[in-house]
């Protein structure tokens, strides 16, 4: 099966970030694959290179790009979204004239089109939020 | 059918309430992350849940976010348990998903 | 691309939280993919189409115009939750009122919003192949 996963929350305030890793890993372990992960409202913020968790908690934001890298995933972040919270890749940062760029690696920013159409491409889209 | 999610406690939110009364037979919950509460005993929704599973309607819980919470010794008879393997093939046996959130 | 039927879920009032302004804006941009679009109000969500939204006091922008644009966008068919207005103490005349026009028919103008009951919502639910909830 091919599978979108929309994540509407950030890391660590809510468990949805966690919970959708965790399916993620689950599907991927058990072969089917991941057409795209969808970061919508403050799921933006999963993908800034800029968090310093404990040492002895999970990295959330790494744990994706570690993820995206072995699996090749598309981590798609709204564009609209990333603007209202702060999510800024080279391009935004061209584009809106702002003095630093903080998305992690793995990551794209992209239009809401990439949710619609990974709902029509997919089997099943997953939704994790509050 | 659907595969009904619902991750948010009975005692925060109506998430569970308002699933249930959508909920169609035949259909399947599964509860995780605070939802897990929704699944254990002699809480004031058991009644409900309870009525929900003898009307066809199958429950699951995610052992994980029962373990985490300390309920997991706590859950109801009929509550079946899964972990996130048991969740991706929740939701590739079921023809859709639906967030309760 | 194929055409499969999308309904989008708002269960959430607006302003208190973000939700109901962005998942708006997931069905206007969606609106491009010319897919089978239902849009589903229950619960506080029913609050999102009240009239007279006045946000001045807020500061906050007001997206509730929006709304009436949908008819332009193709989408239609707009269920609202007949128990979810009840409990709120609400009827349809305090939400706003939505159209369309049918080119089938000469453009008549046509009611968006379709009343329904929750034993009705649970099985268009189940007619549906992808859920979208915010």
């Amino acid at each position: 099966m091919k599978f979108t996963i929309q994540i509407n929350e950030g890391p660590y305030t809510h468990e949805a970030a966690d919970s959708a890793y965790q399916f993620t890993k689950a599907a991927l372990e058990k072969g089917h694959e991941i057409y795209r992960v969808f970061f919508y409202h403050d799921g933006v913020n999963n993908a800034t290179r800029f968090t310093t968790p404990p040492q002895d908690d999970r990295n959330i934001v790494n744990r994706w790009s570690e993820l995206s890298e072995k699996h090749n995933l598309d981590l798609v972040v709204c564009v609209a979204a990333a603007q209202r919270r702060g999510i800024v890749d080279e391009d935004e940062q061209q584009r809106q004239g702002k003095d630093g760029n903080n998305i992690a690696p793995g990551f794209r920013i992209s239009g809401l089109g990439q949710l619609v159409e990974g709902c029509i491409q997919s089997d099943r889209l997953m939704v994790f939020g509050d | 059918m659907i595969l009904h999610t619902v991750n948010k406690s009975p005692f925060e939110k109506n998430s569970l309430e308002s699933c249930l009364q959508h909920a169609q037979k035949g259909s399947a919950v599964l509860l995780i992350e605070d939802g897990v509460f929704g699944a254990t005993k002699g809480t004031k929704i058991s009644d409900r849940v309870s009525e929900a599973m003898s009307n066809d309607i199958t429950v699951y819980a995610l052992e994980g976010d029962l373990k985490a919470r300390g309920v997991a010794d706590k859950v109801m008879d009929g509550v079946k348990l899964v972990d996130y393997a048991g969740f991706v093939d929740l939701s590739v046996d079921q023809d859709k998903v639906q967030a309760w959130l | 691309m194929s055409v499969k039927k999308f309904l989008y879920v708002n269960r959430k009032a607006p302003y208190g939280t973000v939700y109901a302004l962005e998942s708006l804006e997931v069905v206007l941009i969606g609106a491009a993919f010319e897919q089978d679009v239902s849009l589903l109000f229950a619960d506080d969500g029913v609050y999102q189409l009240t009239k007279g939204h006045d946000t001045k006091d807020l500061e906050m922008k007001n997206f509730s115009p929006a709304f009436s644009a949908l008819g332009d966008y193709d989408v239609n068919k707009i269920f609202v939750e007949k128990e979810s207005l009840e409990e709120r103490g609400l009827t349809l005349e305090d939400l706003q009122h939505l159209t369309w026009e049918d080119e089938d028919e000469d453009w008549a103008e046509k009611d968006s919003i379709r009343l329904v009951s929750r034993a009705e919502v649970g099985e268009l639910m189940e007619t549906q192949d992808v859920i979208l909830s915010f």
